[in-house]
């Protein structure tokens, strides 16, 4: 679905990272990790169009990123959903209108209940009506996780998902991930939280990535 | 909780911009009421100052006392005989006295001054041939001069026509200052909308609808202001002092019967304006968004 052959990528200082090949796959649960600073969340932003690669072609849902049209983009991102750390709400709109806009932003029908159940199973049937300022740490990572999926993306995107959170939200929002995961959807995870991680590959085959010396690598089995 | 009902909700309705674009649409609205009534009351005074003028002229007759009555009866009869003239009436003392009150106050004894005769003519709608009715007054009546009004006629409706010539380009002038202040407000709307902006496109929304969110509202405010605008407008007019008998440059501008709904097409052209203006600039913006 997100194919890499040879990307590199650099901001004008010299490249974050050279001949970058990946592969992500339908159904497969991916971890990326790597040092601060080491392109994770550029890496990300590559894999729904954000950025575009200095060199080498990205493939997304079968389209070369360079050749799409804006409109083809957007269609695209359309099955990709994304959880940013900082997760992004426009702030006017309750968490249901927010987890909901993914639809209503597309021109796709908002079914009430299928908002309602999401939110449910993500715990905030009880903060729908909420504007996202208002809500915890912990509430804004699921809101987010809610819109990323709603519209049952092909492929989930997060960067740093568990960030600002304790462990016991961390684990519970990981736990969403893998159920999702194994409803089908790709899952691409950048943290470096090497114990969510090890919680995660106890419950599912997933694969660590590691951008380490401007490379990308097939992390230990030791994780 | 529809569809309809989020994309309308996703560009926030508080900020300066929102205010910038409604205050200069009802600013610019106020104005272009003004402009048209300056621009329709133009129009019309230039009509009834030449309808006033134009099917009148007036013989001048200057001779001694004692040839007055025959130069009058051979003025009179030459505009008999003249095609063209419907109808010649000799001006009594009254009537010039009455003229003259004006300038010259009530009691001035009249009688003591050498007056020249007038003779007001009536024209038929052809008009007579005037350079040939001047000949003729010149070879039987010397002291008769025919004066058709155009030396009058011709500046005022002039003046009249560059009047409203200004209050067209005015209009021109207001339209072009609204759309160059709906582009900046549609762009200082958008700049400070970004947020709003990235969360559009990261979920997959195309350049036209989240165009489209903005626009509706961009226009919305500006017709919204332009109402209020041109409402206050009218009123303004509708509160100018009316001086009776006719129109006025000052004291009769503002339109009349019907033409009232004239200034209610202000708003919609706002919006139209308003429209165009900030789709233009909304997709520039977007352009640079990925």
């Amino acid at each position: 679905m997100i194919v890499f052959e040879d990307v590199s990528h650099d901001y004008g200082g010299g490249p974050l990272f050279r001949d970058v090949s990946a592969r992500l796959e339908k159904g497969s649960f991916h971890f990326l990790t790597g040092p601060s600073g080491a392109g994770k969340s550029t890496f990300l932003k590559l894999c729904y169009g954000e950025l575009l690669p200095s060199a080498g072609k990205i493939s997304l849902m079968n389209k070369d990123v360079n050749t799409l049209s804006r409109d083809a983009l957007a269609e695209i991102r359309q099955r990709i959903g994304v959880v940013h750390q900082d997760c992004q709400f426009l702030d006017h709109l309750s968490v249901e209108q927010n987890v909901a806009l993914p639809l209503s932003a597309t021109g796709r029908p908002v079914a009430e209940s299928d908002v309602s159940d999401l939110l449910e199973w993500v715990g905030l049937a009880k903060r729908a009506d909420a504007l996202p300022p208002t809500l915890s740490g912990g509430e804004r990572q699921r809101a987010a996780l809610a819109r990323a999926i709603i519209a049952a993306p092909n492929v989930l995107l997060a960067d740093e998902p568990t960030g600002n959170l304790d462990w016991d939200m961390s684990q519970r929002l990981m736990s969403l991930m893998i159920e999702l995961n194994k409803m089908g959807t790709a899952v691409l995870v950048a943290t470096h939280d090497l114990q969510l991680i090890r919680f995660a590959k106890s419950q599912i085959n997933a694969r660590v990535l590691r951008i380490s010396r401007r490379k990308l690598q097939v992390a230990g089995a030791d994780l | 909780m529809s569809a309809r009902e989020i994309s309308r909700l996703v560009v926030p309705r508080r900020g300066q911009s929102v205010w910038l674009i409604s205050l200069s649409a009802g600013a610019m609205a106020f104005l272009a009421v003004f402009a048209l009534a300056l621009s329709v009351t133009s129009a019309q005074l230039a009509r009834t100052w030449s309808a006033a003028l134009a099917q009148t002229a007036t013989v001048r007759l200057a001779a001694p006392p004692e040839e007055m009555e025959a130069q009058t009866a051979i003025v009179l009869e030459v505009l008999r005989t003249t095609p063209g003239i419907e109808s010649a009436h000799v001006m009594v003392p009254d009537e010039q006295a009455a003229l003259l009150e004006a300038w010259l106050g009530p009691d001035l004894p009249l009688d003591a001054l050498p007056l020249p005769r007038l003779i007001e003519i009536t024209e038929t709608s052809e008009g007579p041939d005037r350079q040939g009715l001047r000949l003729r007054l010149a070879a039987e009546a010397p002291g008769a001069v025919f004066d058709d009004h155009t030396r009058w006629r011709r500046p005022l409706a002039e003046a009249a026509g560059r009047l409203r010539s200004f209050a067209l380009v005015s209009l021109g002038l207001i339209g072009g200052v609204t759309a160059a202040i709906i582009v900046l407000a549609a762009s200082a709307a958008l700049a400070s909308n970004g947020q709003v902006i990235r969360v559009l496109r990261l979920v997959g929304a195309r350049d036209r609808f989240i165009a489209r969110a903005f626009v509706r509202q961009i226009s919305l405010r500006a017709g919204l202001g332009a109402l209020v605008g041109t409402a206050l407008g009218m009123g303004a007019l509708a509160a100018l002092p009316q001086a009776g008998g006719g129109v006025h440059l000052l004291s009769g501008l503002g339109f009349a019967g019907a033409g009232w709904l004239l200034p209610l097409v202000i708003p919609p052209l706002a919006m139209v304006l308003a429209w165009a203006a900030s789709l233009t600039t909304a997709f520039q913006v977007l352009r640079g968004v990925t």
